[in-house]
């Protein structure tokens, strides 16, 4: 029980993750496919940021640098900066996906994976 | 005093990718010399850095002048080295070949083009000369975005291939970030050097097992290693000749190359193979591959999507002597990773100048084609004949020096399958050059005589970088005593 209500959050991330998987994976529709992935990505920021979580922990910023730092009093701030770059891909893996599914549905007039590989038989 | 080479070669095509559109507004015509000038520059300084770091050893440049664990890092030993001159000096000759394919397939995207096919090459020089596990996932996914949007350009199915690659990409992409996050969590670092000092006291720790199943699982999608290749026939077949002649050769010999940096720099090979059975899963793997590959490029008709195959038996190569794990083996991974981008990237090109002159690329129609291209067609022999492995050619080199490894490690199973796999070679490249030479030109039905066929070769700028990585496919074999004297011995990482 402790390792399933203590680390929420990581099983948060194993369910999201699968979910994304299988859209990606399972479902026939294009678009369908393009929220798999952002989920996918999303669970994956969603464990970075937990790794960083401390209880009680506050915002990275040193107030009285006279004192020592107590590393424990603070979030690990270099997660969340991984995961800023990693948004980033993300938006541009979404765009260029988008832009993709544009020029799809241009050429084929569907987006459902049967229809066109039926069409691209032809 | 740090030279600055090493940053040379990702930012000046950078810099220029971006300069491309700004310049694109005002001069088209000079996009193509400044991608030229980009990519000679990097080409340049990659072979500068190799005599360098031949001649004095390891080479560390810190970005922004942070040290190391903390700041970014690029690190350049002689492995590194070596590939980033193989990425750097390929992509300059495609990229000179590319201008009359680009203006032929599609002439009104040509600025756009010039500068993601830079990017691109910024991508690879970057996930090559990183010494940093993050900054190589950022490097990976520029290559990658950049890789899904010229594959798109190309003909009919080309969308719908970028896309299946895509969601493949991206799911590699995924767990490699995975693995680095677990990496992260473990030890705090994400230097690889640093990462290699703290990691052995962490083996036993199921966290940096999931770490290396992820890594291996999210390269083995980027590599096209066999049960993931799925996305590359379609991916390559569509892709327009100019972009499948880049691409084709590269990211599969960039992904071989993390396999090799991550398993035996940052994990130590008693891990890899040892610990873990690793190193013979990746054998099976590999050598179901280095088959399959070759038994479906057998089913082909169509001459591109026949090497895409030939591609993916050939990565098999690599992994199997990744995956053997002993000194011979490993010389024989590295110099293959040389040896089929020269290989592969002549092949697409011949593809390139078959579409140039609207030649159908169904092997049924190659009839005669000697008469029509010899240049092309001679330096399609040599790439056959050492794609097939035959001794002056590179290819009997590298896969001699893989045999030996697998000899070397009592896996004879594994010398078979090399051996079998270069016979299905063998059948699969005589097909192409019996039609093109033996068959008789069928005769024309009214005049009943054979047609006249005149010389028709592709323009110079695609026949030059052609006859070039031909003559390198040559050399790199005959010179190959040199270059595993004088270069792979001391790329292999020092633990073997």
């Amino acid at each position: 029980m402790e390792l399933i209500v203590g680390k929420y959050n990581y099983w948060m991330y194993i369910l999201l993750m699968m979910i994304g998987f299988y859209a990606m994976i399972g479902k026939r529709n294009l678009v369908k496919k393009v929220v798999g992935m952002n989920i996918f990505q999303t669970s994956i920021i969603l464990f970075f940021v937990s790794t960083a979580a401390k209880r009680g922990g506050t915002i990275p910023i040193v107030e009285h640098s006279s004192h020592g730092v107590q590393a424990f009093q603070y979030v690990n701030p270099l997660p969340h900066v991984l995961m800023l770059t990693a948004i980033v891909v993300m938006v541009s893996t979404f765009g260029v996906a988008m832009a993709l599914i544009l020029m799809i549905y241009r050429r084929y007039n569907t987006l459902e994976e049967d229809e066109i590989l039926e069409l691209r038989k032809q | 005093m740090t030279l600055p080479f090493p940053i040379l070669i990702i930012v000046v095509p950078l810099i220029s990718a971006f300069l491309m559109i700004v310049i694109g507004w005002w001069r088209k015509s000079l996009c193509y010399p400044l991608m030229l000038a980009a990519l000679a520059v990097s080409t340049f300084s990659s072979v500068a850095i190799l005599i360098h770091v031949m001649a004095h050893g390891t080479l560390h440049y810190y970005l922004g002048g942070w040290d190391p664990p903390w700041g970014i890092e690029y690190v350049i030993d002689p492995l590194n080295g070596l590939v980033a001159v193989i990425v750097s000096g390929i992509s300059f000759l495609i990229g000179i070949s590319s201008k009359r394919l680009a203006e032929k397939d599609f002439p009104e995207k040509l600025v756009y083009f010039n500068c993601i096919f830079l990017l691109q090459v910024t991508g690879l020089l970057g996930i090559v000369v990183t010494g940093d596990v993050f900054n190589l996932y950022v490097f990976l996914e520029i290559a990658s975005l950049a890789g899904y949007a010229l594959i798109a350009i190309g003909e009919d199915g080309a969308p719908f291939a970028s896309f299946n690659y895509m969601i493949y990409g991206t799911i590699g992409a995924c767990f490699y970030l995975l693995s680095v996050g677990y990496l992260y969590v473990v030890t705090g670092s994400l230097n690889m050097a640093d990462l290699s000092k703290i990691l052995p006291d962490l083996y036993h720790s199921k966290v940096v097992l999931m770490a290396f199943a992820f890594f291996a699982v999210g390269v083995a999608i980027k590599m096209a290693l066999f049960p993931l290749h799925v996305w590359l026939p379609d991916a390559y077949t569509y892709a327009p000749s100019s972009v499948s002649s880049l691409v084709a050769p590269l990211t599969t010999k960039v992904g071989a190359y993390v396999l090799i940096r991550i398993m035996y720099t940052v994990f130590t090979p008693e891990f890899a193979l040892n610990t873990i059975p690793a190193g013979t899963i990746l054998c099976w793997v590999a050598a179901t591959a280095a088959l399959f590959g070759c038994i479906l490029a057998l089913a082909q008709t169509d001459l591109k999507r026949m090497f895409s195959y030939v591609l993916i038996a050939e990565v098999g190569y690599i992994a199997l002597g990744v995956g053997l794990g002993n000194r011979q083996a490993l010389t024989g991974a590295i110099l293959h990773i040389l040896n089929d981008a020269l290989m592969m990237a002549s092949l697409f090109l011949i593809v390139g100048a078959l579409s140039y002159k609207e030649w159908p690329r169904k092997i049924d129609a190659f009839r005669g084609l000697h008469r029509k291209m010899p240049l092309t067609m001679a330096s399609f022999v040599i790439t056959a004949l050492s794609v097939i492995g035959l001794p002056p050619t590179c290819g009997f080199f590298s896969k001699w020096y893989l045999v030996l490894g697998a000899i070397e490690a009592k896996e004879w199973l594994f010398a078979a399958v090399l051996l079998l796999s270069s016979l299905l070679n063998a059948i699969l490249f005589f097909r192409v050059i019996e039609k093109a030479y033996f068959e008789p030109v069928l005769d024309d039905p009214h005049e009943g005589k054979p047609k006249e066929m005149e010389i028709d070769e592709a323009p110079f700028t695609i026949l030059i970088p052609l006859l070039l990585l031909t003559a390198g496919v040559l050399s790199a074999g005959l010179l190959s005593g040199k270059i595993v004297s004088g270069v792979i011995r001391f790329a292999i990482p020092a633990t073997f």
